[in-house]
C-alpha cells in the first residue's frame, strides 16, 4: 500500500518532466525518423510517400536517375569524426596535465582559476570564433608576430584549413574537457597514490595503474562531452573552415536551410546520431576494460 | 649487533596555514633492531605520522639522519625503500580485485603471473581471507578491508613494516582479535613493525618497546613494563594507564622505607633509595597499587564502577587532597558513602624526582 502510494507520488513528481522531454525531445526525433523515409518536397517541405534514396545517397548508391556514385557524404562523415576525435586527444593532452596543477593550487587561486575557464562562455561564441578568424588570417594577429621575429618569410596559410577547424573546435571545447576531468583529478584518492609508491611502483607505473584508471571516469565524461558536439559541430567550420573544412553538420545545415532537401537533411541526422552512439559504446566499453573498471 | 634502523636527531618543520612554525619531530633519535615490535603512542599531532612518512620516503627531514640495514635513506624515493606501509584508511586500489592489490607489489617488481599467483594466494591464507580474491575492495566489511591492506604490505617481504594506526577504524572485539593476529604474523614473518596507535591498551599488549612521544620529541623509550612502571616523567605516567599522581614531601627514612606525606597529611610509604627527609618528590600509584583492608588511609568512597570481578572505587581520603583511583577485588560493602581503608606495597610505589 505504501509502496504503491510512493510509486504514484513519484509519477505525479516526475510528470512535467517526462511530458517536456516527450514532447520537446522526443517527438522531434520521431518526426526526424520519419521525414528521412520520405521522398523530398519540390519546394521543401516533404511528400509524404516512402523513399529510400536518403539513405542511399549517404552510402554512394545512386539512384539511377537524378544520381550517380558519390562517397563524398561518407568522406565528410569520416572527416567529421576525425575532427572531433583529433579534438577530442588535443584538449585531454591540454588540460589532463592542467588540471593536477590547478587541483594543487590553493582555495582562492583554485577559485579564480575555475572562474578563468567558465569565462567563455560569458561571451557570444560567434564573437570569440571572429576574434580568431582576426588572429588567424594572412594580415592577422599571428603572422604579423611571426613576420615580425623572423620565423617565416611569408605568411602562413592557416585560415580556411583544417587546421583552423581543428584549433577553433579545441578552443571552444577546452571547458567542457577541463571540468570533469578536473572533478575527477581533484578527487583522486592521494593515499592509493602514495600507497603505489610504497609498494615500489615508480612514478611512471604508478601513473599508468593508479592515477589514469582512477581518473578514468572524468577521461571518458570529457572525451564524450566534446565528441559529441564536434562532431555535429557547423559553426567553427563556418567561419573557420574553407571547402576542405566542411563538417557533416553544414551538410545538414545545408539540407535544411538552403537545399531545402528535409528528408536528406533528417537522414544525415539519424547516421550522425547512430554512429555517435556506436563509436562512444564502443570506446567507453573498451577503455573500461582496459582500465580493470569493467 | 648494529640495529635495523637507525635515527639520528631527525628534525621537520612545518610551516602552518596560520604562519606559524610547527616542529613536527623535533630532534627524533631512535633504533628499531631486526624482528622488533615498536610502538610509537603519543597524543594527537605529536608527530607519529610525520614520523612514519619520513622513514617510508613521503616527507623530507629538514635535518638528521635515517639509516636502514646500515644504507643511508636520504634522497631515496618511496619506491626504492624496503619498506611497506599499512595505511590508516588502508588506501586499497578500488579498481582493482582483491588479488591484485596484494600482489601488486610483485607485479610492478615484474615477477611473472604464475608465481604471482601462488604468493597471493599463500599470503591471502595468511591474513585469513583465501577465496576472496576476486572480490573488489568495495565488497568487504572493514576488517577484511584491513587484512587485505596487511597482505598488500607484506608479500614483498619488506624489512620493516610501518602500521599508522592500522585498528582504529575496527570496533573492539574484532580489534582485540587483530591485535593478536598481528602479533602473531610479527614473530612468523620476521619483520620488524613500527606500530602507531592512540591506544595505550594496545601498546602496552602488543609491543617488544614503546615510544612515547609530545610534541615532536620522544619523551621515553622503554618497554611496556618499564613504562608503565617507570615512568620517567608526569606526561608518561598520566598517558599510559590510570594513574594516582601524588606530590609528596619526605618525613623520614626508616631502613629501607621512607616515610611521605601530601600537604593534606595523608601518609605514603616509599622505597628508601636515597630519599633524605624534607625532599619533595611525586609519587605514582596505580589504581591496582591499593588495596582496600581494615588498616591503611581512611577514606570515604565517592563512587564505585562494577567492573565484573573487580570494583573500580572513587575514594576520597579523609585527610583531604584529590580524589584516588583505585582496583580492587569486588566486595559487599564497598558502596558509595561507605568508609575504606587503603594500604599499599611501598616496593610498587614509583617516585618521580619532581614534586
Ligand atoms: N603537511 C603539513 N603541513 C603543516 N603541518 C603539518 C603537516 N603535516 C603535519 N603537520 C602538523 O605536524 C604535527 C604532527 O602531525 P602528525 O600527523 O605527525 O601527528 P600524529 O602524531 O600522527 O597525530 P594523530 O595521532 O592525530 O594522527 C601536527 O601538529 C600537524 O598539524
Ligand atoms: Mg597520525
Amino acid at each position: 500500500m505504501a509502496v504503491k502510494r510512493q510509486s504514484v507520488v513519484l509519477g505525479v513528481l516526475l510528470a512535467p518532466v517526462t511530458l517536456f522531454l516527450g514532447v520537446f525531445f522526443l517527438l522531434p526525433l520521431c518526426i526526424i525518423a520519419l521525414f528521412s523515409l520520405l521522398t523530398p518536397g519540390l519546394y521543401g517541405g516533404v511528400e509524404w510517400s516512402f523513399y529510400h534514396w536518403n539513405y542511399g545517397r549517404i552510402f554512394g548508391w545512386a539512384d539511377g536517375i537524378n544520381e550517380i556514385f558519390e562517397p563524398i557524404y561518407l568522406q565528410i562523415l569520416w572527416r567529421s569524426l576525425s575532427f572531433a576525435a583529433l579534438t577530442v586527444v588535443l584538449t585531454l593532452i591540454l588540460c589532463y596535465p592542467v588540471a593536477f596543477w590547478v587541483s594543487r593550487l590553493n582555495d582562492r587561486w583554485r577559485l579564480v582559476f575555475l572562474f578563468l575557464i567558465t569565462l567563455p562562455f560569458f561571451c557570444s561564441l560567434i564573437v570569440r570564433l571572429y576574434a580568431w578568424l582576426l588572429i588567424l588570417k594572412p594580415t592577422g594577429l599571428l603572422n604579423t608576430i611571426l613576420l615580425w621575429t623572423g620565423l617565416i618569410s611569408e605568411p602562413l596559410e592557416i585560415l580556411y584549413t583544417p587546421a583552423a577547424v581543428v584549433l577553433g573546435m579545441v578552443y571552444v571545447m577546452i571547458p567542457f574537457m577541463f571540468l570533469p576531468l578536473y572533478a575527477a583529478v581533484d578527487n583522486l584518492d592521494r593515499a592509493q597514490v602514495e600507497a603505489s609508491m610504497d609498494l615500489g611502483a615508480n612514478r611512471i607505473q604508478t601513473f599508468l595503474k593508479v592515477i589514469l584508471p582512477q581518473t578514468l571516469p572524468g577521461i571518458l565524461g570529457g572525451a564524450v562531452i566534446v565528441f559529441i558536439p564536434s562532431v555535429g559541430n557547423f559553426v567553427v567550420p563556418d567561419v573557420l573552415g574553407g571547402a576542405k573544412g566542411l563538417m557533416i553538420g553544414n551538410l545538414v545545415e545545408q539540407q535544411f536551410l538552403s537545399s531545402r532537401n528535409w528528408p536528406f537533411g533528417s537522414a544525415l541526422s539519424m547516421i550522425i546520431m547512430g554512429v555517435v552512439l556506436t563509436v562512444l559504446m564502443v570506446s567507453v566499453t573498451r577503455a573500461r576494460k582496459v582500465s580493470g573498471h569493467a | 649487533m648494529s640495529a635495523l634502523l637507525e635515527i639520528r636527531d631527525a628534525r621537520r618543520t612545518f610551516v602552518t596555514p596560520e604562519g606559524g612554525r610547527l616542529a613536527a619531530l623535533d630532534g627524533v633519535s631512535l633504533d628499531v633492531s631486526a624482528n622488533e615490535f615498536v610502538t610509537l603512542l603519543g597524543p594527537s599531532g605529536c608527530g607519529k605520522t610525520t614520523l612514519l612518512r619520513a622513514i617510508s620516503g613521503f616527507e623530507t627531514l629538514d635535518s638528521g639522519t635515517m639509516r636502514l640495514g646500515g644504507a643511508d635513506l636520504t634522497g631515496l624515493p618511496p619506491f626504492r625503500r624496503p619498506v611497506n606501509t599499512v595505511f590508516q584508511s588502508y588506501a586499497l586500489f578500488g579498481h582493482m580485485t582483491v588479488a591484485r592489490n596484494v600482489g601488486y607489489a610483485l607485479e610492478v617488481a615484474g615477477v611473472a603471473k604464475a608465481a604471482r599467483e601462488a604468493e597471493v594466494a599463500e599470503a591471502l591464507e595468511k591474513v585469513g581471507l583465501a577465496g576472496l580474491g576476486a572480490r573488489k575492495p568495495g565488497q568487504l566489511s572493514g576488517g577484511q578491508r584491513q587484512r587485505v591492506a596487511l597482505a598488500r604490505a607484506i608479500i614483498a617481504k619488506p624489512q620493516l613494516l610501518l602500521l599508522d594506526e592500522p585498528l582504529s577504524a575496527l570496533d573492539r572485539n574484532l580489534r582485540q582479535q587483530m591485535q593478536l593476529e598481528l602479533k602473531t604474523l610479527q614473530h612468523s614473518l620476521g619483520i620488524a613493525f613500527i606500530f602507531v596507535t592512540h591506544d595505550q591498551e594496545e601498546a602496552l599488549t602488543m609491543s617488544d618497546r614503546i615510544v612515547v612521544m609530545r610534541a615532536g620529541q620522544i619523551e621515553q623509550i622503554g618497554t611496556p613494563r618499564d613504562i608503565y612502571r617507570h615512568p620517567k616523567n608526569r606526561f608518561v605516567a598520566e598517558f599510559i594507564g590510570e594513574t594516582n599522581l601524588m606530590p609528596v614531601t619526605i618525613d623520614r627514612v626508616d631502613g629501607s622505607e621512607a616515610l611521605a606525606r601530601t600537604a593534606e597529611g595523608v601518609e605514603l610509604r616509599l622505597p628508601a633509595s636515597g630519599r633524605k627527609p624534607g625532599e619533595q618528590v611525586t609519587a605514582v600509584l596505580r589504581p591496582a597499587d591499593f588495596t582496600l583492608g581494615a588498616s591503611g588511609i581512611p577514606a570515604t568512597v565517592s563512587r564505585a564502577v562494577y567492573l565484573g570481578s573487580d570494583l573500580y572505587v572513587f575514594v576520597q581520603p579523609k585527610a583531604g587532597g584529590p580524589e584516588l583511583r583505585v582496583i580492587a577485588r569486588d566486595t559487599a560493602g564497598v558502596e558509595a558513602g561507605a568508609t575504606v581503608h587503603l594500604s599499599h606495597d611501598p616496593a610498587r610505589v614509583h617516585v618521580l624526582e619532581a614534586a
